[in-house]
């Protein structure tokens, strides 16, 4: 090890250091453009220069000026996105649970449900919108919307249940039968609580991917818009920096998200392996 | 404290079990007497582990009767059967303490917080365990893991404890020291044991009854005692280890012993009791390691005209503290043990590479039932006769 490191880096590392350098350049040189311009002076454009220094645009969004209708937007992007987090959660730890067993058809099912991971977007949310007026349903963020993102979020929570089940130890299960517990007793006493941090990521996946969800939510979400939805409107018509204060603001709020989700792993992590230094 | 949960005996009664078009137990039958140290011996595959899961009631037979104190059990919960079981990976819960995990039974009776820490803490301290109530299972090391996992089984007052592999976790020190362990809790709790295992050793150390299995089959079932110095077939005799088997034809019966010839042309002697076998037919012996006398051959090497005497070369020696083993290399390939006592052995050291002779007393041979193993069965009538 020590030697590699100190002889000359061969060439495919320059390669790879280049290739992750503009990686890094390209995801986060536009969005910290983003977030110094929404701190733009109060007579500044959409470009640079800065022209000053101001939470101006910060204002904006919550004034009476109203810059289109962000708040409502945010308020219903984030119940449906708890929604979706809640739903994904329950189904597919329950599927995981199921698919443990082979059960007749369990291959097609699964490939079922997987298949909505490489149909294309927009025309699930098409299909959906065009079956819920064939039923003489009105489509909205809380019922075609929900619907079309739990296409999206299942599959993503069934596949990170398979990969948490496929490092659960069934010995625990049986010992929980062995000591007298009813199968409800085992899921909420043993298998849940061991199950913990993989069901928070799980949420966190169902949480982000409605958060900021867009082909299959702009043909489903009807008259009022979620977040990205409104954000894209307003691309089109808005044409002061509060624009860029809405991006920051929203990242904030997807990092606020997965620190709350990370937190809570690790502070379950450590609950359980707690001063193992000192091991007797 | 004696177990109040009645008869501890078990029977299995034509038990078969099926998974898919396997096998894995084929019509087996087995009592272990109440308060039994019993331990189920085999090579993995054999089924073992799948006996001792049905009597826990995580398998169902396919087909057959498991009883336990004269009561059926099949299709009954592992409560309602009396068992407790002891997993090989222990399965201790990584979320709760060691004080929880072995009060967790109590709780799912909806015994009060005090009263369950209250009987956990006093099993802990049964299993010297007291001081690490408050640690979590990750925090423990095999040993202190597999204490906590007794007291964990302990805790429901079980009739019948089933230990699945109960010591393979452990390095050798723990593990021989855990063994007269469990031997002393099963003496004063006076209850069933059922262990699986895989090591000889450890089977003849701590069981009232060992039973050797193969294939799904009970090969023996017997005393330690009687397992190691008394093998019944040449499996038994070849996986217990302590004995060397030889094989041939029988070329003449006089005064009960029946002289056999085996393919090489080394005879050997053995008694024969009750019926009479047929000249030419196949008879397997057994002779203890321990039985058996090792010199150089001197001059002509031809000395295993001599009847239960062989020759061979020295292939190992292995020095074992109170003996030396000897691995003896026969012309046919076979290998040919003679375990020496160590100052015997030091007074006229043999080497490897040596030309030796391996003589031993007709008395010490045993005659084990004939077995179609199909390695001795494929070597066939072969024999050519010498004598």
């Amino acid at each position: 090890m020590r030697q590699t490191m100190a002889g000359p880096r061969p060439w495919t590392f320059y390669v790879f250091a280049s290739f992750f350098a503009l990686f890094v350049l390209f995801l986060y040189g536009p969005m910290t453009v983003i977030y110094i311009l929404s701190f733009q002076g109060p007579t500044g454009g959409l470009t640079f220069p800065m022209r000053g220094v101001s939470l101006r645009w910060f204002h904006a969004l919550v004034a009476a000026e109203r810059v289109g209708d962000i708040d409502g937007a945010f308020g219903r992007s984030l119940v449906l996105a708890m929604i979706v987090a809640v739903l994904t959660v329950v189904l597919s730890v329950s599927a995981g649970l199921a698919f443990r067993r082979r059960f007749a058809g369990s291959g097609l099912l699964f490939y079922l449900a997987i298949a909505s991971l490489i149909m294309p977007g927009l025309f699930v949310g098409l299909g959906i919108a065009v079956g819920f007026q064939l039923l003489g349903l009105d489509i909205n963020w809380y019922s075609s919307s929900l619907g079309a993102q739990l296409t999206w979020t299942l599959p993503y929570g069934l596949l990170i249940m398979f990969a948490v089940l496929g490092r659960f130890n069934r010995a625990y299960e049986e010992a929980a039968t062995d000591l007298g517990a009813t199968p409800w007793q085992r899921l909420r006493e043993v298998v849940l609580p061991i199950l913990m941090p993989g069901i928070i990521g799980v949420a966190l996946f169902g949480f982000t991917l409605s958060y900021d969800e867009f082909p299959r939510t702009v043909l489903t979400a009807g008259t009022k818009n979620t977040l990205p939805l409104e954000i894209w409107a307003m691309t089109t018509n808005v044409t002061s920096p509060a624009l860029f204060a809405v991006g920051t603001v929203t990242t904030i709020i997807s990092f606020i998200a997965i620190g709350i989700a990370l937190v809570s792993i690790a502070v379950i992590q450590r609950r359980r392996t707690r001063g193992t230094g000192e091991r007797i | 404290m004696p177990s109040e949960n009645g008869n501890g005996e078990i029977r299995i009664v034509n038990v078969t079990k099926r998974f898919g078009d396997m096998a894995a137990v084929q019509d087996l039958s087995l009592t272990i007497p109440d308060k039994g140290y019993c331990c189920l011996l085999g090579p993995s595959g054999c089924g073992k582990t799948t006996i001792l899961r049905m009597i826990a009631g995580h398998e169902t037979p396919t087909t057959g009767e498991i009883l336990i104190g004269g009561e059926p059990v099949v299709g009954l919960s592992p409560v309602q059967r009396g068992t407790a079981m002891m997993f090989q990976s222990y399965a201790l819960f990584p979320h709760r303490s060691v004080l929880d995990n072995v009060a967790f039974s109590l709780k799912l009776r909806g015994a009060s917080k005090a009263d369950r820490h209250k009987q956990a803490r006093e099993l802990l301290t049964k299993v010297r365990m007291e001081r690490f109530a408050d640690r979590l299972p990750a925090q423990l090391s095999g040993g202190q893991q597999q204490r906590v996992a007794l007291a964990r089984a302990l805790i429901t007052n079980p009739r019948v404890l089933l230990l699945d592999e109960p010591l393979s976790a452990l390095d050798e020190y723990l593990r021989l020291r855990m063994r007269g362990e469990l031997r002393r809790v099963q003496k004063e709790l006076g209850i069933t044991f059922i262990h699986v295992t895989h090591t000889q050793l450890e089977a003849i150390a701590v069981a009232d009854l060992v039973v050797v299995m193969a294939q799904g089959r009970i090969e023996q079932a017997a005393n330690a005692q009687e397992i190691f110095t008394a093998p019944r077939n040449a499996y038994v005799a070849r996986f217990m280890g302590g004995q060397n088997v030889l094989s041939g034809t029988v070329d003449s019966v006089a005064n009960g012993h029946a002289i056999i010839v085996d393919e090489c042309g080394v005879s050997f002697s053995t008694a024969i009791a009750g019926e009479k076998p047929g000249l030419g037919s196949r008879l397997f012996g057994s002779i203890r390691r321990d039985r058996i006398s090792v010199s150089k051959a001197l001059g002509c090497t031809a000395a295993s005209d001599k009847i239960n005497s062989l020759v061979g070369e020295i292939h190992a020696i292995e020095y074992q503290g109170s003996y030396v083993k000897i691995t003896i290399e026969r012309s046919s390939g076979e290998e040919f043990v003679a375990n020496i006592v160590d100052n015997e052995f030091f007074r006229d050291p043999l080497d490897i590479g040596d030309s030796v002779v391996a003589r031993w007393s007709a008395r010490d041979v045993l005659t084990l039932e004939g077995t179609a193993d199909a390695k001795d069965a494929s070597m066939g009538d072969a024999a050519g006769v010498l004598i």
